[in-house]
């Protein structure tokens, strides 16, 4: 496969490729008819999934660098380039977005009726920005990707979304705006605190983070101002209100994107860009407290308030909250394990949590409604959905051999012995889920059948087979045979790790816990 | 480079060729009006006259920037720098736009005087000469012979109360706001025995600081020019008369005549001030903070879309405020940078407004609007592009402006105003959204709603060309910002480079 890929000289062209890509399909889809336009949609995401899996063998499994790196200079006398690349943890976030697309595409292919050019154009913009933000090495860059990807997202929810899609579309925007800006601003001033140390104004990821010591005794200002933009996106307590509106208001696909991917963006912008850049700060007793209270309270909070909801997509919005509650929780133990391990809740939660929201719009689209009480008993009627549901839904509470469990495992099992009071409190969260998840399984398909209208429902049709089963595959290999995946991880984790703690970190920490890798 | 000797009466012609060019035009116009002034066509003629005649005043200024005229023997009372060239340039590009979207509006609201254009060409004449003022006395003169042709524009419509309810206020706001000037360009005269920027900057250097009377004087100029580009506490007059005066003539009040306060502002703080900027710059930054907050706040509150632009286009004038207070080379190239992306977004704004009105754009109201996407999808697209220009988004010239006036605050070490700006630009957000959330996603009210929403041919080449430029510079802005830098540079050579301030 490596042979093959560089004699395509794969490496020089697939990142550039997979941003252009689906801005020229846009092109297309808003000429064509509608039924053409939707087959585009569907040819260019498939497309580049295909393109995109190569990526998995030309990333160097043994380097933690950012590698298939380019750079053209795009304003230079602001030292701005279009500068990209890709590390392990990137890796599998591109993989995430380029899996999800053809199966957002084709699973809106019904729920979409009116406008529907418009709405797969808004799509494919969305793939460009998202993939942007995790491939961007030039903050600048990384800043515009950022902000640009919010616009599909805003008219994907304020067109195509529920009856209270106008007070959710703001709030999603405003939100996202707020920490954004004042990102913006901290960019803006580590560049030239750097340039004033070292004479060089770029905006280039490496120069940045070898000299971003010159933020002095601004940095925690800086860190500030990054760890809000971030923490708005994950979102952490109590920033997280805008999630369940926009979940609840956007078409399937959208919940979809949103909870799949658009909030990886937050914890993934901390990991390569907040807590690097000022290890100082992040480390700090008292920011560290900070985030693991937070955590937990997004943890707890998040399923209990996830159990009493009346509406499916509400609940799997909280769970969301919860899920990501985790992540941080390992993002900030700083081991191999917990980064590992958070960035397999990252992609795990990506994969269940997108399954969930299909199966809710599936349902959704049969009875036009997404009220759990509207349910009951319906394993009978639709077999084949009770079946899917229920593994995903295993999957998300974290069940060993599904893609939950080996990412909850690994935060907990890592952060420990550096926070061992967090990770007892964090264990219960795994409890509430079980609890939520299993509640909503029972009053939906196994409670008696006692609505008449639910003994007609239709089961799945082959088009929405094909939407989950990739999934669901995904969701058992990731739980079975976790080890390409954390392979591919890891090398970035230890980099990350040296950063944020210092040369000798990692090498200690292999040697003391058993099981890592050397 | 073009040495021009200004003592001699062919060098000083010469020097001043983009004005004369352009008086001549006015005058054309004026003869023709005398002539031909009956009907629906005669006005037409006048506005196409009016459009060729900037053409040979925009020659006269590229034959000198590319010359690189500059001045020789004695000091001139009008610059000859980059600053001045660009400027011309901005003012001739505003004028022609204001002439285009004027044409199908006046034949429109049946407003049929060809009058018009030689106003508007009078009120160009007068803020090319304050732009360029090198001289406290140019400088007034400049904002006089802008200021009454505006007043005039202002009350065009004489049937509405409305507008002349705008031109009275103006008048006499404008007024006070001249003898302000005036009364501090006494004081300076008085402390430094000068009226030029120049000789007044140099008699300060080597220690020899600005007595106080002169720092009066000072302030007597700023509130003076305060009026003139609508900066808090000194707005009140704004809303109205944006609001009352026909929309052409509004979208040139908020960019040209803006534009020409704000660089005759920049002008004059940099020339003649630089060594006193520990007098100014707490002045400056307050008025910014103050012109931002309450803007935003107050725009966000209207209902009508027009007096929303017309309150948006005070907190602009907040951000353009804090790219003056930077007082750097890197601020005074931001300032030109956000002129130009305001200036266009704002004319694209007003020039989409003035057809979505029919005759009474004070109604025009979110509700008006809805649905717009689904019968006019270019104009729906282009009034987008515009909304989220003026709010400073990626992708979108606006942000480039924005970008830079950041670049310039952050440079100067004051992060707190970096951090005013952007909330208040967040503010702003609760505003423009909520018109592209009318367009876009929700539903037209009745079944004709936009049918007579239809941008007249020349206006739709002023507005296509606008939002065009708007996106192009906001993907490509490399070319925008060094021109932008290398033009600040020929007027501000205190500071060297983007770099300069950061080593401090």
């Amino acid at each position: 496969m490596g042979a093959l890929l560089a004699a395509l000289g794969y490496d020089r062209w697939i990142l550039h490729v997979l941003l252009v890509l689906p801005l020229v399909a846009v092109v297309p889809i808003l000429l064509m008819p509608v039924a053409a336009a939707k087959r585009i949609a569907l040819v260019a995401t498939t497309l580049e999934f295909v393109l995109s899996l190569g990526l998995w063998w030309a990333v160097d499994t043994s380097s933690g660098t950012l590698q298939l790196t380019a750079s053209v200079p795009w304003i230079p006398a602001w030292g701005i380039s279009y500068a990209v690349g890709i590390d392990g943890i990137s890796l599998t976030m591109v993989l995430l977005t380029t899996l999800l697309m053809p199966l957002c595409v084709l699973g809106s292919w019904t729920y979409i009726t009116e406008r529907e050019r418009g709405y797969y154009a808004m799509l494919l913009t969305l793939i460009t920005g998202v993939l942007g933000v995790f491939v961007a090495t030039d903050l600048f860059l990384f800043y515009v990707f950022w902000e640009v990807m919010l616009i599909p997202m805003y008219f994907i929810i304020g067109i195509w979304g529920g009856k209270n899609r106008l007070y959710a579309t703001i709030k999603f925007f405003v939100f996202t705006f707020a920490g954004s800006l004042l990102m913006l601003v901290a960019i803006l001033a580590l560049a030239w605190l750097v340039a004033g140390r070292t004479g060089i104004l770029s905006f280039d990821y490496a120069h940045l983070l070898a000299n971003a010591g010159a933020a002095g005794s601004l940095a925690p200002w800086l860190f500030a101002a990054f760890a809000l933009a971030f923490a708005v996106k994950v979102p952490v307590f109590p920033l997280h209100t805008w999630l369940p509106d926009a979940h609840v208001e956007a078409p399937t696909a959208g919940s979809v994107l949103l909870a799949g991917v658009l909030l990886k963006m937050g914890t993934y912008g901390f990991l390569r860009f907040a807590v690097p850049f000022f290890p100082e700060v992040a480390t700090s007793p008292w920011v560290t407290n900070l985030v693991l209270v937070l955590a937990l309270i997004g943890i707890i909070y998040g399923a209990l308030v996830a159990m009493v909801q009346p509406d499916m997509k509400k609940l799997v919005a909280y769970s969301s909250v919860a899920h990501l509650g985790f992540v941080m929780l390992g993002i900030w133990a700083a081991t191999i394990q917990s980064i590992q391990g958070a960035i397999l809740i990252m992609i795990g939660h990506g994969l269940a949590t997108g399954a969930l929201f299909f199966l809710v719009g599936m349902l959704y689209e049969r009875r036009h409604t997404r009220e759990i009480a509207a349910f009951g008993g319906i394993a009978k009627v639709v077999p084949v959905f009770s079946l899917l549901f229920t593994v995903v839904a295993l999957a998300s509470i974290g069940l060993p051999g599904l893609s939950g469990f080996v990412g909850e495992f690994l935060v907990l099992l890592g952060s420990f012995e550096a926070h061992p009071i967090a990770t007892g409190i964090a264990t219960t969260g795994v409890i509430f889920a079980a609890a939520y998840l299993l509640w909503m399984l029972q009053r939906l398909i196994y409670n008696p059948l006692d609505k008449p209208e639910n003994a007609t429902l239709r089961d799945l049709s082959a088009r929405e087979l094909v939407v989950l089963l990739p999934l669901v595959a995904g969701i058992v290999w990731l739980g079975l045979f976790p080890g390409p995946v954390l392979q591919r991880i890891e090398p970035a984790a230890r980099r990350y790790i040296e950063t944020v703690r210092g040369p000798m970190a990692s090498l200690e920490m292999s040697q003391r816990i058993p099981g890592a890798r050397p | 480079m073009m040495p021009l000797d200004v003592r001699t009466p062919l060098g000083a012609a010469m020097a001043l060729l983009p004005e004369i060019a352009l008086t001549l035009g006015s005058l054309v116009v004026l003869l023709l009006n005398a002539w031909r002034h009956r009907t629906a066509a005669d006005s037409r003629m006048a506005g196409y006259v009016a459009l060729a005649s900037l053409v040979p005043s925009g020659l006269a200024v590229a034959l000198l920037w590319t010359g690189g005229a500059r001045p020789e023997g004695a000091p001139f009372m009008v610059a000859l720098d980059g600053f001045r060239f660009a400027a011309l340039g901005f003012i001739l590009l505003a004028t022609a736009a204001t002439i285009l979207l004027s044409l199908g509006y006046l034949e429109r609201e049946g407003l049929i005087a060809p009058e018009y254009y030689a106003l508007v060409l009078f009120a160009a004449i007068g803020m090319m000469f304050l732009v360029g003022a090198e001289d406290l006395i140019v400088l007034f003169l400049g904002l006089e012979v802008m200021s009454v042709a505006v007043y005039v524009l202002a009350g065009f419509n004489r049937g509405n109360v409305f507008s002349a309810e705008a031109a009275l206020k103006y008048f006499l706001i404008g007024a006070f706001a001249s003898a302000f000037l005036l009364y501090g360009i006494a004081l300076v005269w008085g402390a430094t025995g000068n009226t030029s920027l120049a000789a007044i900057g140099a008699g300060q250097t080597g220690g020899a600081a600005l007595p106080v009377i002169g720092k009066i004087g000072l302030g007597l100029l700023l509130i003076g020019m305060g009026f003139k580009v609508a900066s808090v506490p000194f707005h009140m007059w704004a809303p109205d008369v944006y609001d009352g005066a026909p929309t052409p003539v509004t979208g040139y009040m908020a960019t040209g005549v803006k534009a020409a306060g704000f660089l005759a502002l920049v002008r004059i703080l940099t020339v003649a001030f630089p060594e006193a900027h520990e007098a100014w710059q707490p002045v400056v930054a307050g008025l910014a903070i103050a012109t931002m907050v309450l803007g935003n706040l107050v725009a966000l509150s209207q209902r009508s879309l027009k007096r929303m632009l017309a309150y948006s286009s005070i907190a602009h004038a907040g951000y353009l405020l804090t790219a003056v207070w930077a007082g750097s080379r890197l601020g005074t190239a931001a300032t030109l940078l956000y002129l130009v992306a305001y200036g266009l977004t704002t004319l694209a704004a007003f020039g989409i407004l003035g057809v979505l009105g029919r005759g009474g754009e004070r109604e025009v109201t979110l509700d008006s609007i809805a649905g717009l996407a689904r019968r006019r999808p270019w104009l729906a697209f282009a009034f987008a592009v515009c909304m989220l220009s003026l709010l400073g988004f990626p992708g979108t010239l606006g942000f480039v402006g924005k970008w830079a006036i950041l670049a310039s605050v952050v440079e100067a070490r004051q992060l707190p105003l970096a951090v005013i700006l952007v909330v208040t630009s967040l503010i702003s957000a609760g505003y423009y959204l909520p018109v592209i959330m009318a367009t876009y996603m929700r539903e037209p009210g009745s079944a004709d709603a936009h049918a007579e929403a239809r941008l007249p041919r020349t206006a739709a080449a002023a507005v296509g060309v606008a939002i065009v430029l708007v996106l192009v510079f906001g993907v490509l802005p490399s070319a925008a910002l060094s021109s932008a830098v290398a033009t600040a540079g020929t007027m501000v050579q205190s500071i060297a480079g983007p770099l300069a301030g950061a080593g401090r």
